[in-house]
């Protein structure tokens, strides 16, 4: 579905990425990780069209792309779940599922830019319901949710539009263990639906729980790939610090 | 400005439905404020009787809070828009001058009575608004090019505007309008209520829909929230922004235009306050000063506070200038109020 072909980044001397690459699945989902500054976020921002990569290609189901801009991997189906999630937090949760893609109204009203709030709220609230997740009030500004729901509805606004691929930096970094595990559920919901997901994250046990592949990435570098059911715990541990050569079927290769 | 006014997102935490006690709690305030005015007309015409509470009364407070209501309404949406325009006086002043210069030089000479008068006033409205809108175009592409806040932008654009309108005249104030440009709009009545009165409420009633029911409305509130959740969100930031500061230009153009036709002279040094009472009806309203709430209702009930305080104070005679007073006092006390309501659902939540 996407495949991302020898792709390098340079931040002035710094080698963020170097030749890099990684195909992913319809409905897959692929764990990112690494210690900090291994080039996850690097990696996810040129997926997601923040960051332009200085060499290497994309591609999506067979096709080059370039993403100049987040719109532009969103036209292709991308959905990103940024770390700081980006919720405008005086808006409703329909709002927020609907920012920048607003329905309006039929007719005149419409094209006065009048919106149609309540079939907005509708599918907002069917959409959620589908994924599992819980929403306290559909009306009341995000700000008030915990950080669970709001989670919760960054994810929702995401696989609302996604078609292809979801990205996700870091979606449990902040949350509980219960949270976490509702985390784990709307990934696994989401999957059902066909959807590709990359999920960067730190906790072993999540992606343990949630992955089909874990690519682990260092100093820029993929280093391993690895199977879940496979691997294990200090297989990966191993992988991110660049400790040892592993078994368990992974292809290890330093990255110096 | 106290860090408890900080929009910033509260720590959250797991747990029972605290948003619909937030939604009547925002409503409440809403509803404090516009008691405060309720209780205010009240208390005035218990004290003063049919001298306050009187058609020709009211219709005065109307009037004098018009030009406050277009400024307001402007101000309104830069704040919900996470904005500021402290210029808003100055551009005022500066349009109204060089629109009033506009009139006179083309109404035809006060001997033969304005023989052009008709097209002058049109032509200075005109002017006036379009020289308004093109400041707002100038604080709006500094804010969004320079990228420095538009606090400090338009703390410059308010010298500017105002040093270039005394550049033009010397000092001293336009005179010598047509009479005509008070008969047709300054004093004019329509069904009873003067035609500033009208414009005013039109501007806020047209404003208050497109702020609670379109597309722009919305982006407006997102900006103010989250810029960066906006843009990433595919909302042209910038853009909205611009239009935002030009939509405050040219309200401050019309309410110089509303007060040329109201007192048949300019005002050079009668403006230098209209920024901070623009700000204090808008906050007093209900809006939060870092963006992201407020309501064109809540702004005509904090535009209105002051107009009935200093109406009401004079009629039972009691120095205007405790007004001043009561609307500091005002702005604290309802800053305050939403403030421990906001805290305590957080911790109810």
């Amino acid at each position: 579905m996407l495949s991302a072909k020898s792709i390098s980044k340079q931040f002035g001397h710094v080698t963020a990425l170097s030749e890099v690459s990684l195909d992913i699945a319809p409905g897959e989902v692929l764990a990112l990780m690494g210690d900090n500054g291994a080039g996850k976020s690097t990696l996810v921002k040129i997926l997601s069209g923040v960051l332009t990569p200085d060499r290497g290609e994309l591609r999506v189901q067979g096709r080059q792309v370039h993403f100049g801009s987040p719109s532009d991997a969103r036209a292709e189906g991308i959905e990103t779940v940024y770390q700081d999630l980006a919720l405008a937090d005086d808006l409703s949760a329909p709002a927020n599922l609907f920012l920048g893609r607003e329905h309006h109204r039929r007719g005149l009203l419409g094209r006065l830019g009048v919106l149609d709030v309540k079939r907005m709220q509708r599918e907002a609230e069917e959409h959620i319901k589908s994924l599992g997740a819980r929403v306290p009030d559909y009306k009341a500004s995000v700000r008030m949710f915990s950080g669970g729901q709001r989670q919760s509805v960054a994810i929702a606004r995401a696989s609302i539009w996604a078609r292809e691929l979801i990205i996700m930096d870091e979606p449990t970094a902040a949350l509980g263990l219960v949270q976490t595990e509702q985390v784990a559920q709307l990934i696994k919901r989401t999957r059902e639906r066909g959807i590709a997901v990359i999920v960067i994250s730190h906790s072993v046990p999540f992606v343990f729980d949630v992955a089909d592949r874990i690519v682990v990435l260092r100093l820029g570098a993929t280093v391993a790939t690895l199977s879940p059911s496979e691997a294990t715990h200090d297989d990966i541990v191993a992988a991110i610090t660049g400790a040892s050569v592993t078994d368990a079927g992974a292809t290890t290769e330093d990255a110096r | 400005m106290t860090d408890t006014l900080t929009a910033s997102p509260r720590p959250a935490t797991e747990g029972a439905a605290p948003s619909r006690t937030r939604r009547v709690a925002t409503t409440m305030t809403g509803n404090w404020v516009f008691l405060a005015l309720v209780i205010l007309i009240v208390f005035f015409s218990v004290k003063a009787g049919g001298t306050f509470f009187d058609l020709g009364n009211f219709r005065n407070v109307l009037f004098n809070a018009s030009g406050t209501m277009l400024l307001a309404v402007g101000t309104a949406f830069l704040i919900i828009g996470g904005q500021l325009d402290l210029s808003i006086g100055s551009v005022l002043v500066f349009s109204e001058v060089v629109g009033a210069k506009v009139i006179i030089a083309v109404s035809g000479p006060a001997a033969k009575s304005y023989p052009d008068a008709t097209l002058g006033i049109a032509l200075g409205i005109v002017v006036s608004i379009g020289l308004g809108a093109a400041w707002g175009v100038l604080n709006g592409v500094l804010v969004t090019r320079v990228k420095i806040p538009s606090f400090i932008i338009t703390l410059g654009s308010l010298g500017m505007a105002l040093g270039l309108a005394q550049v033009i005249t010397k000092g001293t104030d336009v005179t010598g309008m047509p009479p005509k440009m008070i008969t047709s709009i300054g004093i004019a009545r329509f069904l009873s209520l003067p035609v500033p009165v009208w414009i005013a409420a039109a501007v806020a009633v047209v404003a208050g829909l497109v702020l609670a029911k379109t597309r722009f409305g919305r982006y407006t509130y997102a900006i103010g929230s989250n810029a960066e959740a906006a843009r990433r969100s595919g909302i042209k930031v910038a853009r909205h922004i611009v239009i935002l500061f030009t939509m405050m230009g040219a309200l401050a153009g019309l309410a110089g235009v509303l007060d040329v036709a109201r007192y048949t002279t300019t005002q050079v040094s009668g403006h230098s306050s209209d920024n901070l009472v623009a700000i204090a009806a808008v906050i007093i309203g209900g809006a939060s000063l870092f963006g992201g709430r407020g309501t064109i209702f809540g702004t005509a009930v904090g535009v209105l506070i002051p107009a009935v305080l200093n109406n009401g104070l004079v009629i039972i005679n009691v120095q205007p200038f405790w007004q001043t007073v009561a609307i500091g006092a005002i702005l604290i006390l309802a800053v305050a109020m939403d403030n421990i309501k906001r805290s305590q659902q957080t911790r109810a939540s």
